[in-house]
């Protein structure tokens, strides 16, 4: 930790007034370059709090930059992860208001509620595996508070790793009856192929990526609960969308996700 | 372009492939090369080879993703033919150094047929209803064209570019995957180098098929029971070199694996 509790409320007020008056703001590593990741997270910790105490609930957690190959772009060694708060929750199908966001993108993600508690260290895949109640299909809608999306990671991670909304598919399917890497994601933009993928591209398989959370949880003593809704990452590059976009995403073996923006 | 150049152009392709030699792209040296003459001559060129023994086991369909014919500026998808030196078996040892020039690697679903497919008026229906199977695959295609300088023409005189082929490890029945939605992953020397899946060739594998089930029809030539058809690359072309080796996985269908000498 290089900021004190007070820098670190403040920077959270202001990247959560960002956030609900879709104001983005300049990255805050340009004031505080010495920040560290500690101080990353204790600021998307103290927004949490805000929204908590503010009667949000929170309706899962995500993880993100989980391409290995954006990894090594980024020069890290690790994804990094953020909550989901409740208002964020779409039915599939829904027309969402594009006035609730500054810039959004959707990518295309696996979904895993788990039945039991994850926490590490040591948590692995074979742990996961056994804990997962089901697997859904998802989209998820990020939208940065920085302006043009410009920032580092410990930006990112300060503005809840971009988390701004999420729609969950209306298909269940255990585990056990997917093989989650060779799992195919199509996503069409107003009827048009905009982004292809499998589940390899999460870190390998979606599950090391929870494994991969329960460590980067226990790290700040904390563990995923039982019955957690966890994105695990996109499949997908993000696709801009603005008013009058339709998108439908096809998912092997887990049906499709879709929504609309107005 | 009149028959003696269009011979003497697929001869000289033959000379490419067989002496692992290149040329300046056909397009730079004839302005005026339709994609009509571009067939003709990789007609001779197959001629050629069918006159040294080789036999005719498919057919393979080519530029099928929207990158690429955005790339060659074309929208449609073009097709080469398969013979029998050209296939291997899955975990195979694949001498690119003596067979290939610049090769690169696909990843593919193939279909094997069980009927005959006679365009025009041929329905996905009707593609997998004359489908015995469909298997993973790698496509290693190569260029007699210096420098994979191709024009769609260019490409087309040489047989589509295509090299040598690997079918996987399964056959499963069409009617049992989602060859849209199926996912593909594909590895190089243990590291996933890309992922896709069976929407990226044209929308679906099976739409290629028919493609050119109605492409062939139109000339009276049919696909035949008991061929492999290549049906289009999932994933961006991956260069190789001799030490390298490669997985593939498709979701619902199987793998391939595949080490280059």
């Amino acid at each position: 930790m290089t900021l004190d509790q007070a820098t670190i409320a403040q920077l959270a007020e202001r990247l959560e007034n960002a956030e609900l008056n879709r104001q983005p703001v300049t990255r805050i590593t340009d004031a505080y370059p010495d920040m560290d990741w500690d101080d990353a997270y204790g600021i998307q910790s103290a927004i949490r709090k805000r929204k908590v105490a503010r009667g949000n609930k929170i309706a899962g957690l995500k993880m993100g930059l989980t391409s290995r190959a954006k990894m090594k772009q980024m020069g890290v060694e690790t994804p990094v992860y953020g909550f989901l708060p409740d208002y964020g929750s779409y039915a599939d199908g829904a027309e969402i208001d594009m006035a609730t966001f500054i810039h959004p993108r959707v990518e295309a993600e696996v979904a895993i509620v788990t039945r039991t508690e994850l926490s590490g260290p040591g948590c692995h895949i074979g742990q996961v595996l056994p804990a997962i109640d089901f697997v859904v299909a998802a989209v998820e809608i990020i939208d940065s508070r920085y302006e043009n999306f410009r920032f580092d990671l410990k930006s990112v991670i300060a503005d809840n790793t971009s988390a701004a909304g999420f729609v969950a598919g209306s298909m269940i399917r255990e585990a056990a009856d997917l093989d989650m890497p060779t799992l195919g994601v199509v996503m069409e933009k107003n009827g048009e192929i905009v982004e292809l993928g499998a589940g390899a591209a999460v870190l390998g398989h979606p599950a090391s990526s929870v494994a991969m959370l329960a460590n980067m949880l226990a790290s700040r003593d904390e563990a995923i609960p039982a019955g957690a809704f966890i994105m695990t990452g996109g499949i997908t590059a993000a696709v801009a969308v603005g008013k009058g976009d339709a998108i439908n995403v096809r998912f092997q073996d887990l049906g499709k996700v879709s929504m609309s923006f107005k | 372009m009149d028959k003696d150049k269009i011979a003497s152009y697929g001869n000289t392709l033959y000379d490419c492939l067989r002496n692992r030699k290149t040329i300046a792209p056909i397009t730079e040296q004839e302005s005026d090369v339709t994609i009509e003459n571009a067939y003709h001559i990789s007609l001779q060129l197959l001629q050629r080879r069918l006159d040294d023994g080789e036999k005719i086991i498919g057919k393979k369909i080519g530029v099928t993703s929207k990158a690429v014919q955005n790339m060659l500026n074309v929208h449609q998808p073009d097709f080469g033919y398969l013979t029998d030196r050209m296939v291997y078996d899955n975990g195979a040892e694949m001498p690119i150094s003596s067979e290939l020039i610049q090769p690169k690697a696909e990843g593919e679903i193939a279909f094997i047929l069980k009927h005959d497919l006679a365009g025009p008026g041929v329905t996905n229906a009707e593609v997998l209803r004359a489908t015995e199977c469909v298997m993973p695959c790698f496509e290693i295609v190569d260029s007699r064209i210096r420098d994979w300088k191709i024009k769609i023409q260019d490409t087309i005189a040489d047989n589509a570019s295509c090299g040598l082929f690997l079918l996987g490890d399964r056959a499963v029945n069409p009617r049992n995957v989602d060859l849209v939605t199926c996912g593909m992953v594909h590895e190089k020397n243990g590291e996933i180098i890309a992922t896709g899946a069976g929407a990226a060739a044209s929308g679906s594998p099976v739409n290629c098929v028919a493609w050119l089930a109605n492409t062939l029809g139109a000339f009276g030539i049919k696909l035949q029971a008991g061929e492999v058809i290549l049906s289009g690359s999932l994933v961006p072309l991956h260069g190789i070199v001799p030490g390298d080796s490669m997985n593939l996985s498709i979701g619902g269908i199987g793998k391939a694996s595949v080490r280059f000498t």
